[in-house]
């Protein structure tokens, strides 16, 4: 039931991944977000962070609990999403748009190799994955 | 944990509107149906209605009944006539809370006590342990369901479904009997929500009709997520949180629903004491700007100093910043006093307000 966008990449923490360019956008998917509930709080880096794949980067919390996010790619935070952190909604109503959250400049292309296809990150997503 | 699950007479109800079910106490319950925060407000704007068949209905009666209520209950139950209920505790010896409880009185001796669904049985068998005149104690939970009914338009939704305008005029802590959906029910003008409105209960078997019915007419059917919001909102304690077998109605600020001039009653002395020594914590609302969310053990600080814990906490639905509450040492439990909560690696600053002006 969950959207699933065809031309993105997936990780097994539910993160999404658009690349435009040499920058790789990063937000959480809409199965992640509909698990979650209503987002209430998000802490992000700060542009310059330094971030490896598969590294804590922030923590999404909702009315009912707190999920930590981590980078599905190896890259410098250059521009957070600073219209969310206090329209912690929007992360729920639109996660593949006005809700993604950091933008990423890659360090490496060899994390996209190993991040998931819309296909597989459905079954995985379907299977209870995490 | 294959234990199979209590389910409550709306159960397939909750399931058509697909509802996110948890176990709660035992029972299959809904968490929510589309949103913790949407849910709460509709509460809080309009109508909203909770399945709280989960929560345990004892009938109490017979001769001896208010004598045993009266040795059993911190408040006093000869103080209520039939068609009147009232909040009160279950105490132990040490003062302690054994469960907090709504007692329904029907007839002079004859009651129905309304306790929370996570403690039915540890209830039962205190109260059997102290019934030793044979008063007929029998566990009703199963035969009727409870639905509340909250929110400012919830007592107009509620009188004009039952055709009962005399429920408008009934006052808080008072119920009435009369018919909804085909069956028999009692309208007590309670909650948990800080709203106005009614908690039904109706048969099993009219249950479902009682509940569409309601929803036809507008009412946001709500899961326990936004009924913990609510209450949390409203400054109301729950067991296991705020109050349990260890903590004292003196320090729980509940002392409204102690009537320690009665006769006597299990605790009494323990509590007599606690009040008259110098409390060492008590509960209080702690108000923040954030959006993070404080939660049930989480530490409270004066600088450095640990000075209390969380025992709830919650992003707001209603204020649109986080609230909690918890025990402070007594010393900071007064209004205006500004602490610092810990959330995991870091602090949000809160301000020590009353329970009650949480939303204030």
């Amino acid at each position: 039931m969950a959207t699933v966008p065809a031309d993105l990449k997936y990780s097994k923490s539910h993160e999404w991944v658009k690349m435009e360019g040499e920058i790789a956008v990063i937000g959480i998917t809409d199965h992640a977000q509909a698990e979650l509930g209503d987002i209430t709080y998000l802490d992000l880096p700060e542009p310059g962070r330094i971030l490896a794949a598969d590294s804590l980067f922030g923590e999404v919390e909702s009315v009912k609990a707190v999920s930590e996010l981590f980078s599905p790619v190896s890259g410098e935070v250059v521009e957070t999403n600073s219209e969310i952190t206090s329209a912690t909604e929007l992360v729920n109503e639109d996660p593949y748009g006005k809700g993604w959250l950091i933008k990423v400049r890659l360090s490496s292309t060899e994390d996209l190799a190993s991040l998931l296809d819309a296909a597989d990150y459905e079954k995985f997503a379907d299977e209870g994955g995490h | 944990m294959d234990t199979i699950l209590r389910q409550t007479p709306l159960y397939a109800a909750h399931l058509h509107l697909k509802a996110r079910m948890v176990e709660f106490a035992g029972w299959a319950m809904p968490v929510l149906y589309t949103g913790i925060l949407e849910e709460a407000r509709a509460v809080r704007n309009g109508a909203g209605m909770f399945d709280i068949s989960h929560m345990g209905r004892i009938q109490v009666e017979g001769e001896g009944a208010t004598a045993l209520l009266q040795h059993l209950t911190s408040n006093d139950v000869s103080a209520l006539k039939p068609s009147e209920a009232q909040y009160s505790l279950l105490t132990n010896p040490s003062g302690g809370i054994i469960d907090d409880i709504i007692v329904y009185r029907q007839g002079e001796e004859t009651y129905l006590v309304v306790i929370n669904a996570s403690n039915t049985d540890k209830d039962l068998t205190w109260i059997a342990e102290h019934n030793s005149g044979g008063v007929r104690v029998v566990n009703e939970t199963a035969e009727t369901a409870m639905i509340a009914v909250q929110g400012p338009q919830a007592p107009a939704i509620v009188a004009r479904i039952a055709g009962q305008p005399s429920l408008l005029e009934l006052g808080r802590f008072h119920y009435e009997t009369g018919e909804i959906g085909g069956g028999t029910a009692t309208f007590c003008r309670t909650g948990y929500t800080g709203e106005d409105g009614f908690e039904l209960i109706v048969p099993a078997e009219t249950a479902e009709k009682v509940w569409q019915l309601f929803l036809d007419a507008g009412v946001m059917a709500c899961g326990l997520g936004a009924r913990d919001a609510l209450r949390i909102e409203a400054g109301y304690p729950l067991y296991g949180h705020e109050i349990d077998d260890t903590t004292n109605p003196v320090e729980a600020g509940l002392m409204w629903a102690v009537k320690i001039d009665k006769p006597d009653f299990i605790g009494r002395e323990s509590i007599t004491s606690a009040k008259s020594s110098p409390a060492l914590r008590r509960l209080v609302g702690l108000s923040t700007q954030e959006r993070l969310q404080p939660r049930q053990g989480y530490t409270i600080y004066v600088g450095e100093e640990p000075v209390g814990e969380v025992t709830s906490g919650i992003f707001s639905p209603t204020r649109g910043t986080s609230i909690a509450m918890g025990y402070v040492a007594a010393r900071y439990a007064r209004t205006g006093t500004q602490v610092e909560i810990g959330i995991r690696d870091r602090r949000a600053k809160a301000t020590v307000v009353p329970k009650k002006n949480l939303l204030a």
